[in-house]
């Protein structure tokens, strides 16, 4: 037990580490925007799919789910309500923070580990440049302007999901149902969805960066540095969720 | 001696419980090729690597070009790293490039060079290694022997004053391995670099080789000039150039 704390430890310490290292360099020498625009496209554009899909039918489940147990109250108008606040404030970020680190966060590691193993990252730094301003900055950056993008969206699509089956399960009007969502949301509830995304960004990205750099052995050390990164990236989202929470329902 | 590029001294490294260098003493002198031989993880390539600080000894201390780099960090190995090139065992080419991009990757980085001047220089250096109209291509595209060349011209990209071989003929076809052995040569001759080649290819050390380093058990247990390589009573190299023939292992 002792032993896995200790390795849990050291992870999160060098993970740190590989924070500050990256936002020094950041800050050191003007980041490469093309590499930064090539992967914003790779891991934020490609991932529209993806996140649309998600978003959409938890929308349509949350729609149907809460009419479904709120017609006991009589409370069935309130499922605009419901489906924007729960959307916007918990299950749009998170969700697509889920999905969309498992997708990125694999490929990054995939991408990186096996540079690391065939040599390439040593390659990089014999060559007098630096792994971290190269590969883990533009990575980083992308994820973290992308992902907030991508959770906007997905908060549209979610409550267009939730739009379409109170329409043609519930027979509500479409402007009635529009109406509760606007009254519903503040700009609070917007702002602490996109700030937890920024986080939930940042960890997706510095997991996979750091499973790969430090991945060891030939395919089989890529595949484990890889499963070790779509699990260790969804837990922080899931239990940093928890803590953001509280921390954005302070302001 | 003054002429000294890389000094070893008393170096020692370990990995968790094992010592892979073990007290290591010896120098490279400038203009050199120096061959370090030794059996598969004997620690060779781990010692090349701790001239451009890709390792770091846990004693000891290492000496380029007249300064200790041992406590150097990334940004003050940035001009050690511009002097010392290193090829790679398995070339180590950017496998998301092409082989323009990959040669033209340290010069990119390190200069504010024109892109036509860049592509004469990368022509230059893909002809030197023997290849011609190979830059659009990918490194899949590519068989093992010209990877390890578009390699060397990588590594030669940026005229280094010392090239650190890993291994440089292993896994190439004994005609490819000559190749790669006349261009390591050439290279040594003709641009006056100072040359570190790590192998185990017995052939290719006395081929390319002023002086040979015995590496066995973390220790040096030879170093001299070819002609005093093949004459050494050295029992454990004896054993070694001999593929376990003559001379013995045994710890005297």
């Amino acid at each position: 037990m002792n032993g896995a704390i200790n390795i849990a430890l050291g992870h999160v310490g060098s993970i740190s580490l590989l924070f500050s290292h990256t936002v020094k360099e950041t800050v050191r020498k003007r980041p490469e925007w093309p590499v930064i625009l090539d992967q914003m496209h790779h891991l934020g554009v490609r991932s529209v799919a993806i996140a649309t899909v998600t978003a959409l039918f938890t929308g349509m489940v949350l729609s149907l789910q809460t009419s479904y147990s709120l017609a006991a109250y009589g409370a069935k108008l309130f499922v605009g309500d419901i489906v924007a606040l729960s959307l916007v404030r918990e299950l749009g970020p998170v969700l697509t923070a889920l999905m969309v680190g498992g997708r990125v966060g694999a490929g990054i590691t995939a991408e990186i580990g096996s540079m690391k193993v065939t040599e390439q990252i040593d390659a990089i730094r014999a060559m007098a440049a630096n792994p971290v301003r190269k590969l883990v900055v533009p990575k980083v950056l992308a994820i973290v302007i992308m992902l907030p993008i991508l959770v906007v969206f997905a908060d549209f699509v979610g409550i267009m999901g939730g739009l379409t089956m109170a329409v043609f399960t519930l027979n509500q009007p479409a402007a009635f149902y529009m109406q509760h969502v606007v009254q519903a949301l503040s700009v609070q509830d917007v702002l602490s969805g996109v700030g937890k995304s920024i986080f939930f960004a940042l960890f997706i990205s510095l997991i996979a960066c750091h499973s790969g750099l430090t991945a060891e052995g030939g395919a089989d050390g890529v595949g484990r540095a890889t499963t070790q990164t779509v699990v260790a990236a969804s837990l922080a989202v899931l239990v940093s969720d928890f803590f953001l929470t509280k921390f954005f329902l302070a302001f | 001696m003054g002429d000294a590029f890389v000094e070893f001294e008393d170096v020692h490294k370990a990995f968790g419980d094992k010592k892979v260098l073990d007290g290591i003493t010896f120098e490279i002198r400038r203009g050199e090729t120096m061959v370090v031989l030794g059996g598969s993880g004997s620690g060779k390539s781990v010692l090349i690597r701790h001239i451009i600080g890709l390792h770091r000894p846990d004693r000891g201390h290492v000496i380029v070009d007249g300064d200790d780099i041992v406590d150097y960090d990334e940004e003050e190995l940035i001009p050690v790293r511009k002097k010392v090139a290193m090829l790679f065992q398995g070339g180590a080419l950017f496998d998301s490039m092409n082989v323009l991009d990959n040669i033209a990757y340290g010069l990119r980085e390190h200069t504010d060079m024109a892109d036509e001047a860049i592509r004469e220089v990368v022509r230059r250096k893909l002809a030197l290694v023997g290849l011609e109209d190979v830059e659009e291509l990918m490194p899949s595209e590519l068989s093992g022997g010209m990877k390890k060349r578009v390699a060397l011209a990588r590594s030669i990209a940026m005229d280094p004053q010392c090239i650190l071989y890993d291994e440089p003929t292993t896994g190439l076809d004994p005609v490819t391995a000559t190749t790669i052995n006349e261009l390591i040569r050439n290279l040594q001759r003709g641009l006056q670099v100072t040359s570190v080649v790590v192998t185990h290819d017995i052939a290719s050390a006395f081929f390319v080789g002023d002086r040979i380093a015995y590496l066995f058990e973390g220790h040096m247990h030879f170093v001299g000039t070819v002609e005093e390589a093949r004459t050494a009573r050295e029992p454990r190299l004896r054993h070694f150039l001999s593929g376990g023939r003559e001379g013995s292992v045994a710890t005297l």
